[in-house]
């Protein structure tokens, strides 16, 4: 039976981590997470969820906790945006370099200086070599079906999980969400086995100082050097990408629902022009491609679910019949272009894919983006095919650049 | 050893005594730290008081170090090691995961030097304390960041020498950070020095034993970075104590008490002049005369204030 409610991405975010039982939520506000925050603490004050909720003074705290309560083997959840993640920074390498298989939301939102409040997506991209999982969400169900599978994906492969989500467009939108059964999710998602606990049963001492090369242990074992370790945690993306699919598709039959594994696709098996970005761009891309169906051109969208693991293989064959590739991202890489299309790029090398990519940064701090914008881009990209420019540009949308 | 043998025959004066120590060692040979360093003293003795049921996290350190290097350490008690800012907030997470998985039985300890603890972890140690987790927080006080080679930190006191402050000597005064930490009102708060192990030992036995946030200075020697002869540790660390410099006491529930020495001190005591403990350690061998004077014109006031508040 389902249970079908009207509610905004930070209603349908908490409730996905209530259904997930963490153990320790520690969160600190931040606008447009700040609501997020506030209903898990509801929840944990009215019983609703059994947690230790610490109100930490600030974020670099916050994913502290999360780690340390994590390594004594508890589920745990924080969530933030902006400069909060930013001021994060550190101990998100220190998670991963942990192998804790933390869950946070990521209320994508513009960095200062100067301020903005408003959504853009520079804030999580700007983290992509931290070592976590980064699931970008079109919409406020997959906010809530996104949260439930990362627990199972980062427990499954000890990799922290970043479960990212346009702030104000989804944030504070209302949408229809279909909630899960709490039962059915505790099926889906196993308990938590930490692979390392921090216990006095067995002392040992957890990160210690190591030295370039491996070394022995008093048992004469030789143990990895910090290399190994590094090659390890890379070793387990190349592995996610396979249990991200798998746990897509056992989500999909558990529940109904198929939000793609590491990507996910619209009309692109004719489409001449292919347009991709992350979020709710690329949900805003749908309706840009039947605007340019209905005037007759082959449009097509491939929305990037995953972004760490990049999904290589995935979007070769995505693209492969692509005549035009049109990429809308909502960051930058300053003094270069942008990241999702220079990965898109280096993934086709070696392929044969040699359509253009044309890479348009939309939407920074909250710019208006229309569906009209992003069909009249796909339109120019047609366009120029003719005179086969190739030129990497960027393209800079909706915004007066003298 | 007949510990209770002894304690029985030799009577009231056995309340202080080395035979009642806990006679397990939690640190193996084989540590990493520096020979004569007053932390590694100071922390065989407070993991004796503090026992088996324990968790410690630390951050980046010289406390690191002794913990020595992967995958071999010769500290016997759980360990996390965490970022430099982040000592009290590591152990916020170990106490609320402890506590959410019904394991509270267990002593969460955090442990950092005097730069994770009055400089970059200041933030997290008073969030932790505000919000009265239950750890005990210990800040090992060698007065400068001497992991990374003697940098002046906010606990460096003034006219000493370090690697930032090579040729004009720190020009300001020590931070008194035991009275931020006073200001969160906690329930149990004690200064102690390896220099005298039972006070210390006897501190921590009682913080073990308290509920809530409690805070633990311990004033550390540094022969590399004090300058000093390594055989001078001990001396050192009395000297601190007979000069005032250093002053032992515990706060509980409020009310203010100087321990060992310094209460004898304070009672029937002469304090030394500062000189004595100057004049042993090259890291003040630029200290003017001026600055002499405003050193001990500090400890002066700070001594008689100390004095004042626990006759009052």
């Amino acid at each position: 039976m389902s249970n079908v409610q009207i509610i905004t991405g930070n209603e349908a975010a908490a409730v996905g981590v209530k259904l997930c039982d963490p153990r320790v939520v520690a969160a600190y506000p931040i606008t447009p997470q700040s609501s997020l925050a506030e209903i898990l603490s509801r929840y944990v004050e009215g019983g609703e969820l059994k947690a230790e909720y610490v109100r930490v003074e600030g974020e670099h705290s916050a994913l502290t906790v999360c780690i340390s309560a994590s390594t004594v083997g508890a589920r745990v959840f924080t969530a933030t945006s902006s400069n909060g993640l930013l001021y994060m920074h550190e101990q998100l390498h220190w998670a991963a370099g942990s192998r804790l298989p933390i869950v946070m939301c990521c209320v994508n939102r513009g960095v200062g200086a100067p301020w903005s409040i408003f959504n853009d997506q520079q804030d999580s991209v700007a983290q992509r070599d931290t070592g976590w999982i980064q699931m970008y969400c079109r919409d406020n169900q997959e906010i809530i079906d996104t949260i439930i599978q990362a627990y199972r994906i980062a427990e499954q492969v000890y990799i922290p999980v970043m479960v990212c989500y346009d702030g104000f467009v989804l944030s504070h939108t209302m949408m229809p969400v279909d909630i899960p059964d709490h039962e059915q999710v505790l099926k889906f998602l196993p308990p938590y086995k930490p692979h390392t606990i921090l216990s006095p049963e067995d002392p040992r001492t957890i990160n210690s100082v190591l030295f370039p090369g491996r070394r022995e242990n008093p048992e004469g074992v030789l143990c990895d050097g910090y290399m190994e370790m590094r090659y390890k945690l890379q070793a387990a993306f190349e592995k996610a990408r396979a249990v991200i699919t798998e746990t897509n598709a056992a989500f999909a039959s558990s529940f109904g629902r198929d939000h793609g594994g590491l990507i996910w696709t619209y009309m692109t098996d004719d489409a001449e022009l292919v347009m991709t970005g992350m979020g709710s761009i690329a949900a805003e891309a749908i309706a840009a491609a039947d605007m340019l169906r209905n005037e007759g051109i082959k449009a097509g969208v491939v929305g990037i679910r995953v972004f760490r693991p990049f999904p290589t293989d995935d979007v070769i064959q995505a693209f492969e019949r692509a005549q035009a590739i049109l990429t809308f991202e909502k960051a930058i890489s300053y003094g270069y272009e942008g990241a999702l299309c220079s990965d898109l790029k280096a993934a086709f090398y070696g392929t044969g894919i040699h359509a253009p990519v044309h890479n348009y940064v939309a939407g920074l701090g909250g710019r208006d983006v229309k569906p009209r914008e992003l069909a009249e881009a796909g339109r120019n990209a047609l366009a120029m095919l003719d005179v086969r420019t190739m030129k990497n540009e960027t393209r800079w949308l909706n915004c007066y650049t003298g | 050893m007949k510990q209770d043998g002894l304690t029985a025959t030799r009577g009231e004066t056995m309340q202080e005594n080395i035979f009642k120590i806990n006679d397990k060692e939690y640190i193996l040979p084989g540590s990493r730290a520096c020979q004569g360093c007053g932390l590694t003293l100071a922390y065989r003795y407070l993991l004796k008081a503090l026992r088996e049921n324990t968790i410690l996290t630390i951050p980046a350190s010289c406390l690191c170090v002794l913990h020595g290097l992967y995958p071999i350490t010769p500290v016997t008690v759980p360990c996390l090691n965490t970022t430099f800012a982040s000592t009290a907030a590591s152990a916020s997470g170990i106490a609320a995961g402890l506590t959410a998985l019904n394991k509270s039985d267990i002593t969460v300890v955090a442990m950092a030097g005097d730069g994770s603890t009055y400089d970059m972890g200041i933030q997290s140690l008073s969030g932790a304390a505000e919000r009265n987790t239950d750890f005990i927080f210990i800040c090992y006080d060698n007065e400068g960041y001497m992991n990374t080679g003697t940098q002046r930190s906010s606990a460096t006191p003034l006219g000493a020498i370090t690697t930032t402050t090579p040729i004009n000597t720190k020009q300001d005064q020590k931070k008194d950070f035991v009275r931020i930490m006073e200001a969160h009102d906690l329930p149990y708060l004690a200064t102690t020095c390896p220099a005298y192990p039972i006070d210390l030992y006897e501190k921590f036995v009682k913080a073990k034993r308290i509920k809530g946030t409690r805070y633990m200075h311990i004033y550390s020697p540094c022969p590399p970075g004090w300058m000093y002869p390594t055989k001078d540790t001990i001396r050192i660390g009395k000297l601190a104590v007979e000069t005032g410099m250093v002053i032992l006491y515990e706060i509980e529930d409020g009310r203010l008490r100087l321990t060992g020495r310094s209460k004898t001190l304070a009672g029937r005591g002469k304090r030394q002049p500062i000189i004595h403990y100057v004049e042993r350690q090259g890291r003040f061998k630029k200290m003017s005369i001026e600055q002499l004077n405003t050193l001990q014109a500090w400890v002066d006031r700070r001594w008689d204030e100390y004095v004042r508040r626990a006759e009052g």
